[in-house]
């Protein structure tokens, strides 16, 4: 590869990173806020760069009834937090676990998961090329899996 | 400019190279600077002509091991004119050596109801030794609270210290906010009350003329990676009647004087607080550091980073939207320019700034209680040293605006 066409992927990878879906979770979040009487909920904190996401989980018959979450933190977090709302609303217990295992999984850049096969949140998997950013990418989703947890569901 | 910079920049390889196909501008030099040849070079030669262990070694490569070692303290004392090389302890860093008089003097002299000052602005290597020390002794740890524009709130200088206050410890330059504290007038305020004072000088030594005399401290810290030394090599300065009186810190080789099956007795200064082999190399190397810093005066180099800190401060200001932390007078603060910009948040900023070969710090700084004072998850960070040039700033600047814009598409 020249020179040249290195710094162009490189330019890529940058528009990879921030897609315009990204950006958009990112101005016009979903299901941002509090839930009146959530079955579970769980305050996660990313140390090394500050970023803040509690997730509030309402279940009902092993499914997600309802879900929302806030927070304060970069792009990445923040919107990967919007995805996952929409990701598990409406979804069973088992599969919003196997949801947030395949995630992870992509993340992680392990070959058995096919990106395409975990819908628009294929768009967080340009954040693998940015190993210190990837913890911001999965905040949300460990946040579901600790209130959960927390909860016994 | 007070430095010839061009000429300094060819000492420092790592400046030649490109980021993403940018030449790299490096503002991160409050989290470690980058190293001139010199100091590589005194790496290199250590290694491939004389490398030993010191201080028992019979044989040449020893003894020229042990003499090169012993002149590296020599020359760190005589940089902070400090009273005698034997008041020099080297640690691994600023961390380990602020731990080591919480460890040692802290647990001997720190009493359940006693006081520990801090400030508002503690990088958390000058916080958690001090909490850890408290709760451990029941003693309690207040801190001065910060002004409008970040310096320290001292009206009441006199009344700064309670007849319970055992140590006050503050750093002399804020790593986040670029804040120099008036160390001077808050030792001789300590003094008068009986209590001791340390500054983490880690953002102080390496930017500033340090003299712990002038000072009147009790301790100085500080760490050689921050001032073009290699990582691994941390310096405590404590006045020697002190240090005389601590118990050591670690125990182990080269620290004891006469070891029996029952005990054991110290040895002398300052090798009662440096158990097992130290750093040798990279002391060394950090000699060689010293050697750079003092051939060009850190007169010089103060007056680099005002020079080029005022210019920083002017381009950045006339960002629409741009937030900066600190004293607005570049005389009262190190080369450290803290600043939030727009609705961006400081990892995405410094993500974008990145392709752009734009290397800062983003994020809380190891200052989260500080953080959350400003009212702000983090902040975005350029800092400068004696290779940095005005051309830079304008490089951050124009980054800063292709980073909104690419935000805003």
């Amino acid at each position: 590869m020249s020179l040249r066409e290195e710094y162009a992927r490189q330019e890529a990878e940058l528009d990879e990173l921030y897609k315009e879906i990204i950006l958009d979770h990112y101005r016009n979040p979903r299901h941002r806020g509090s839930l009146a009487s959530p079955s579970a909920t769980h305050e996660g904190l990313n140390p090394l760069c500050g970023d803040e996401v509690t997730v509030e989980l309402l279940v009902e018959a092993n499914r997600v009834a309802d879900v929302a979450y806030k927070g304060s933190g970069c792009s990445i977090s923040q919107s990967s937090a919007s995805m996952m709302t929409e990701a598990i609303n409406g979804k069973p217990l088992d599969e919003v676990k196997h949801l947030s295992e395949a995630f992870t999984a992509m993340m992680r850049g392990e070959e058995s998961i096919d990106p395409e096969s975990l819908g628009d949140l294929e768009a967080l998997s340009g954040v693998r090329k940015f190993p210190v950013r990837v913890k911001c990418a999965t905040l949300a989703w460990h946040t579901v899996d600790e209130a959960l947890e927390e909860a016994g569901l | 400019m007070t430095l010839d910079v061009q000429r300094i920049r060819e000492d420092f390889p790592i400046l030649e190279r490109q980021v993403y196909g940018k030449p790299l501008v490096y503002l991160d030099n409050a989290a470690t600077s980058q190293k001139p040849r010199q100091v590589i070079d005194a790496l290199v030669d250590y290694y491939e002509n004389y490398n030993a262990n010191i201080h028992r070694a019979v044989h040449c490569l020893g003894e020229e091991a042990t003499a090169a070692y012993e002149e590296a303290r020599a020359k760190v004392a005589k940089f902070i004119n400090a009273p005698s090389p034997e008041s020099i302890i080297f640690t691994r860093n600023t961390t380990e050596a602020i731990n080591l008089v919480a460890y040692t003097w802290g647990r001997a002299n720190v009493r359940e109801g006693d006081e520990i000052l801090l400030t508002q602005m503690e990088h958390h290597s000058n916080l958690i030794p001090w909490q850890r020390l408290a709760a451990e002794k029941g003693a309690s740890v207040r801190y001065i609270e910060l002004t409008d524009s970040q310096t320290l709130a001292l009206d009441g200088l006199e009344n700064l210290f309670d007849a319970r206050t055992r140590i006050a410890a503050m750093p002399h330059v804020s790593n986040s906010l670029g804040t120099i504290n008036p160390v001077e007038k808050i030792a001789a305020e300590a003094r008068r009350n009986g209590t001791l004072f340390l500054v983490d000088g880690a953002q102080g030594a390496p930017h500033l003329p340090v003299d712990v005399q002038a000072i009147g401290c009790d301790f100085y810290a500080f760490s050689a990676h921050k001032m073009l030394g290699p990582t691994g090599v941390g310096v405590l300065y404590g006045r020697p009647e002190l240090l005389e009186e601590m118990e050591p810190f670690l125990g182990g080789g080269e620290m004891i004087r006469k070891v029996t099956y029952e005990g054991a007795t110290w040895n002398d200064l300052p090798w009662k607080f440096e158990a097992g082999t130290p750093n040798i190399a990279d002391v060394i190397a950090f000699g060689a550091a010293i050697d750079y810093l003092d051939h060009l005066g850190m007169e010089n180099v103060r007056e680099h980073e005002v020079e080029i800190t005022d210019y920083a401060l002017t381009r950045l200001s006339q960002l629409e939207g741009i937030v900066m932390y600190g004293p607005p007078d570049p005389r009262e603060r190190g080369g450290v320019v803290s600043f939030n910009f727009g609705d961006l948040h400081p990892h995405d900023i410094g993500t974008v700034l990145d392709h752009h070969g734009v290397a800062i710090r983003a994020g809380h700084h190891c200052t989260q209680p500080l953080m959350r004072t400003l009212g702000v998850s983090g902040t975005a960070r350029a800092s400068f040293y004696v290779y940095n040039t005005p051309e830079e700033v304008d490089v951050l600047v124009e980054a800063l605006e292709a980073t909104r814009d690419f935000f805003k598409r």
